[in-house]
């Protein structure tokens, strides 16, 4: 199908991106790489009757290294930029290894960081590794600008805090700490496709080689990135043996996660993936932060 | 609503201007008002793959583009592959292994592939199927298809060889 006629308008700085978005309020989006927003437009899912186009806003698009050991990522920097960057492989290798599993070379070349967040797709990767790496968001508006952290910046399905006058303009990542390993995996039914369900995770072991901390974050089941409340309940202050990963992961998918069931997968099944997806993804985050 | 805007676009090294509609699809552009139909349109959702091109020099989905947001901008279509007539070696490749029948995906698994063939002379079987886990093919089953992006890239590469 074809989509329904709108305003355009182009902006080429943030100052003039944010103004638009105040006058037309409720009225406009903003189009960033357009991967998602295009389809529902062209399925008339989505009228928006004025579009923002972000992509001339050159301010937008940066990888810069943080004072505090992290990432700034502006939000129009495409997937595909985060990929190839050796300054995201260096200080977020947890990002690094997740970037190949969204979507498709040709999508990860136009889709951006700030379009997945604000999108908030619950099965989506960029969301659920933002609030593993207890990431902060950057929003504007004409109104001035604020930070919101990630884990209150996704609040339900496709829902965020972002005002209908507010833009993303900021993504912060703060490095692992010491000590800290991590793994990302998913499963989907053919490469490229959203994943049924996919699991992040980042352990960090004391000196004497025991849990100090764990952040393990589903998507895919759940409204929003979950975060597991049973894992570090499970392994904080323990050895972290084979049994208690895989306590962990058994809790973590039992306690922490909605799915929910449909065509693709039953609910059941999609719990299952999650408890072995979790195991695995514990058991290599030790691996590497024994390895550091 | 329906105010025109002007786009001014190289494609395959030829400049274009027109008046559109800013929902006017980048796929639909392509093929209505240029005329260049070699670019095929199967979804209209991102999903197949048939409409890819190369937008400055990398693989997109024309169909998940507005017209517009082309103007200043340089893309190459299928047809852009065989300026001379003289079919580009991936296009050779696709004959030779069989990797095509009905033809529908075929632009878009070109213009996926031209950039990935040119920059790996030693591609693995999984790094072949990852460059094209974007683009749908209803008919061949694939296999053709990594056998001809292997022969491609012995035909650019390794041309002593071939
Ligand atoms: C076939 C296909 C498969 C895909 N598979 C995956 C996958 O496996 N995993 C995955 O994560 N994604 C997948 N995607 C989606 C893709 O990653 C999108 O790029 C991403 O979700 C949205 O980013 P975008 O830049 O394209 O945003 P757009 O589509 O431009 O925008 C999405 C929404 O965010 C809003 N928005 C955009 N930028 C801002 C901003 N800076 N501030 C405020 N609001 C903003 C828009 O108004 C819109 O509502 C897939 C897409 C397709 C077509
Ligand atoms: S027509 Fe564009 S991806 Fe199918
Ligand atoms: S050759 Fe027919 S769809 Fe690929």
């Amino acid at each position: 199908m074809k989509p329904p006629a709108f305003k355009y308008l182009a902006p080429t700085t943030v100052d003039e991106a944010v103004a638009y978005l105040a006058e037309y309020g409720y009225d406009a989006k903003p189009l960033a790489g357009g991967q998602s927003l295009i389809p529902t437009m062209n399925f008339r899912l989505a009228q928006p009757a004025v579009l923002v186009d972000l992509n001339r806003v050159q301010e937008l698009s940066y990888i810069r290294p943080a004072e505090d050991g992290g990432v700034l990522i502006g939000a129009m920097t495409r997937h595909v930029q985060v990929e190839r960057s050796d300054l995201v492989a260096q200080r977020l290798p947890l990002l690094h290894e997740t970037v190949p599993f969204i979507a498709h070379p040709q999508i990860r070349n136009r889709g951006t960081y700030g379009g997945s967040i604000s999108h908030a797709d619950p099965a989506a990767e960029l969301p659920a590794i933002t609030v593993a790496h207890r990431g902060r968001v950057q929003l504007r508006s004409t109104r001035g600008s604020r930070w919101v952290p990630a884990e209150e910046f996704f609040l339900g399905l496709f829902t965020t805090a972002l005002e209908p006058d507010e833009m993303v303009v900021e993504i912060a990542l703060p490095a692992l700490p010491p000590r800290t390993g991590w793994a990302f995996d998913e499963f989907s039914r053919r490469h490229g496709d959203f994943a049924l369900v996919g699991v992040a995770a980042a352990v960090t072991l004391s000196a004497q080689g025991r849990v100090d901390e764990v952040r393990l974050v589903f998507m895919g089941v759940g409204d929003r990135p979950m975060t597991s409340a049973a894992a570090p309940a499970v392994l904080v202050g323990q050895e972290p043996s084979d049994e208690a990963l895989e306590e962990a992961a058994q809790r973590a998918a039992q306690e922490d996660i909605d799915p929910f069931g449909d065509v693709h997968a039953s609910a059941a099944f999609r719990r299952h993936l999650a408890s072995v997806l979790a195991k695995r993804v514990l058991t290599r985050a030790v691996e590497r932060a024994q390895a550091r | 609503m329906s105010e025109l805007h002007t786009v001014r676009v190289t494609v395959n090294g030829t400049v274009y201007e027109r008046q559109v509609e800013a929902r006017m699809l980048l796929s639909d552009f392509i093929r209505h008002e240029l005329g260049l139909t070699g670019t095929h349109v199967g979804c209209e959702h991102g999903v197949c793959g048939a409409c890819t091109v190369l937008f400055d020099g990398e693989p997109v989905r024309s169909c998940l583009m507005f017209a517009v947001q082309a103007d200043g901008h340089e893309i190459m279509t299928v047809e852009g592959l065989a300026p001379e007539g003289e079919m580009h070696p991936l296009q050779e490749a696709f004959h030779e292994a069989h990797a095509l029948q009905c033809g529908f995906c075929t632009p878009g698994f070109l213009m996926t592939l031209k950039p990935f063939v040119e920059t790996h002379p030693n591609p693995t079987d999984e790094e072949i199927r990852k460059a094209i886990s974007g683009n749908l093919c209803r008919c061949t089953g694939y296999q053709h298809i990594i056998e001809a992006v292997k022969l491609a890239i012995k035909k650019i590469h390794h041309s002593d060889a071939a």
